[in-house]
């Protein structure tokens, strides 16, 4: 089983794909480093989306509440204590999985769109919180974070890249294991996944946390950085729009394609940034043609050109 | 005169939401579509209203009429472009449609919103109002444009409602909202309806667009905040039950007028969301919901 997924194309094209990201340091320069080290993190974002959306079949519009979460509780211990910054981190975690749970509540009570609904309000509620706490999170100015784990552009991409290339083997594992499975399975029909045996209540419960730990130790892994956080890079609900693109744009129950579609989306948003106001509208026009005409998404269109031939 | 004034302030602010409500409810309750564009195609029909009266110069009610058609071709182009393509599609699954759907009118409300910000820049426009002038009710100088909105806003909740419940048309749109296949057994052309309550939704949405630039004035930012309360008061009221929706409207329009009058403007948004949270913990189908 195991040696089944290390040998299946996505997993070695994927070695591939990260072995080259990683010497890209040596040959460009840092401003696209810095591009990348935001997208990778934005990557992970995207596939913590994914484990919820793709497997659980649960909507999360607000996968910035986890994300604020996780980087503004690192970023306040650290402006208020100093203390070392993986305490930072893990107390971000610890927050945006307790986030999680919380957020887990009304979902195992209501479904699809009211889901929906309950995370968009965790979002504003979040984000009303934070501007009105002015004092302790910055408010919309932002909050200014006293250390970064690295000055170095090469090194902080390192990290994000490896964090990345890590996450996604975790979370791609997971959705491949026989947990992964029920968890699919209790998606697409809760009822007969509960008449086979299994919890449905519990697995979605730990897809919830395991999403919640992925975009919370993103977040605060991206506070440090960037030196600072604020509502327009953390919180937003444009933020979160582009996470769940990023996801349908790579092709959703995927994982790795959520990666790919986060990396592309950034990329192709900073490509097209000579154009102005209209860079987004495109971006948008791009991914609502993907979402209507393949709806696999990038991925999902590799993959029937392979099954075509 | 505090109380009195959040009364009339209140009042005429609910109705407007009350109206932009009505059509998103109809349309889900009708077609089970959620159509998270709908705060951009309310924007769009503002913004039409505002250039047409403005650089056009066609003067106030033809630049009300030509927002309104405006939201009314949007919705219509929403419908053709974007929805019907997901529902017929043959390669996506039943069960995931809906969310394909939400994803996909997301995206086609930044569009809008984008290209109106690229056309006409993010500045707030506030569209030439029909009634000017400033009226006295019980002591509280009132702009005779707020009385205009609320009756505006009940006339065409009162002219829908008169449409679903006594013309044979809109009982066959009251038909499909309950049972879809026996409307076709009736011979009754299912997508006709469809296309015709997408109509009736883009004048309902342009309306409270029009209605809205005259009162608050609008930018292309303010698209996502208005879907996601005509969205909130939805869920507020149930799901489908436009009755529901209309005292939602009023119960988060209150609230928010208290709120910005007795604590602070900043705090508007925060005592409904919390309801809101209240709400789907303790009763998720909402106000009136019948699942």
């Amino acid at each position: 089983m195991l040696r089944r997924i290390l040998l299946s194309p996505p997993v070695w094209i994927s070695l591939i794909v990260v072995l080259v990201a990683s010497t890209l340091p040596l040959y460009v320069s840092g401003y696209v480093l810095g591009l990348l080290t935001i997208a990778y993190y934005f990557g992970v974002f995207s596939m913590a989306w994914d484990l919820l959306f793709g497997f659980a079949n649960e909507v999360n519009f607000g996968p910035t509440f986890l994300i604020g979460l996780g980087a503004y509780t690192a970023g306040i211990l650290d402006s208020l204590y100093q203390p070392p910054i993986f305490v930072c981190v893990a107390a971000g975690v610890f927050a945006a999985v307790t986030g999680g749970i919380v957020l887990a509540l009304p979902a195992l009570r209501v479904r699809g769109p009211y889901f929906g609904l309950t995370t968009l309000v965790a979002v504003l509620i979040l984000q009303n919180f934070i501007v009105v706490a002015a004092e302790l999170t910055g408010g919309e100015i932002g909050l200014t974070v006293p250390d970064v784990i690295s000055i170095d552009d090469k090194i902080n991409y390192w990290i994000s890249l490896g964090f990345m290339a890590a996450s996604g083997a975790i979370l791609y594992g997971l959705s491949r294991s026989p947990v992964g499975l029920i968890l699919q399975a209790s998606g697409q029909d809760a009822v007969q996944a509960g008449a086979l045996g299994f919890n449905v209540t519990k697995h979605k419960l730990a897809a919830f946390i395991v999403s919640a730990f992925f975009s919370g130790l993103a977040g605060a892994l991206m506070v440090f950085y960037l030196g600072v956080a604020s509502v327009g890079t953390f919180v937003d609900v444009t933020v979160g729009v582009q996470v769940i693109i990023g996801a349908v744009l790579g092709g959703r129950r995927t994982i790795l394609g959520a990666a790919l579609g986060a990396v592309f989306l950034i990329a192709m948003g900073e490509a097209l940034r000579p154009l102005g106001d209209l860079a987004t509208f495109i971006v948008s026009a791009i991914a609502l043609a993907v979402v209507l005409l393949f709806p696999g998404g990038l991925l999902g269109m590799v993959k029937g050109a392979r099954e075509a031939t | 005169m505090l109380f009195w004034q959040i009364l009339i302030d209140g009042f005429a602010i609910s109705s407007l939401y009350a109206l932009g409500a009505t059509g998103f409810t109809l349309i889900f309750g009708v077609t089970g579509v959620l159509n998270l564009s709908h705060g951009a195609i309310m924007v769009a029909a503002a913004v039409a209203a505002w250039a047409a009266a403005g650089s056009l110069g066609v003067g106030s009610y033809l630049g009300a009429a030509f927002g309104v058609l405006t939201g009314l071709l949007l919705s219509l182009a929403t419908y053709f472009l974007v929805v019907r393509r997901l529902q017929r599609s043959q390669r996506i699954r039943e069960e995931e449609k809906e969310i394909f759907i939400l994803t996909a009118t997301l995206l086609w409300g930044i569009m809008i919103q984008e290209a109106i910000a690229y056309l006409y820049t993010n500045n707030a426009k506030t569209v030439l109002p029909i009634v000017d002038g400033v009226v006295s009710i019980v002591g509280v100088r009132t702009p005779a444009n707020e009385i205009f909105t609320a009756v505006v806003c009940w006339l065409t909740i009162g002219a829908l409602w008169l449409f679903v419940n006594r013309t044979r048309a809109g009982k066959a749109v009251l038909a499909a909202s309950m049972n879809p296949r026996g409307v076709t057994l009736l011979g009754i052309e299912l997508s006709v309806v469809y296309v015709a309550v997408w109509a009736i939704y883009g004048a309902l949405a342009g309306t409270a667009g029009v209605l809205l630039g005259m009162f608050l004035g609008v930018s292309s930012y303010s698209a996502g905040p208005l879907t996601a309360s005509a969205f909130s008061i939805v869920v507020l009221g149930g799901l489908g039950s436009v009755s529901g929706s209309l005292i939602a409207a009023y119960v988060v329009g209150y609230l928010e007028t208290l709120t910005a009058y007795l604590v602070s403007p900043a705090y508007r948004a925060i005592p409904a969301l919390l309801l809101l949270v209240v709400v789907m913990y303790v009763r998720p189908r909402g106000l009136l919901g019948r699942r």
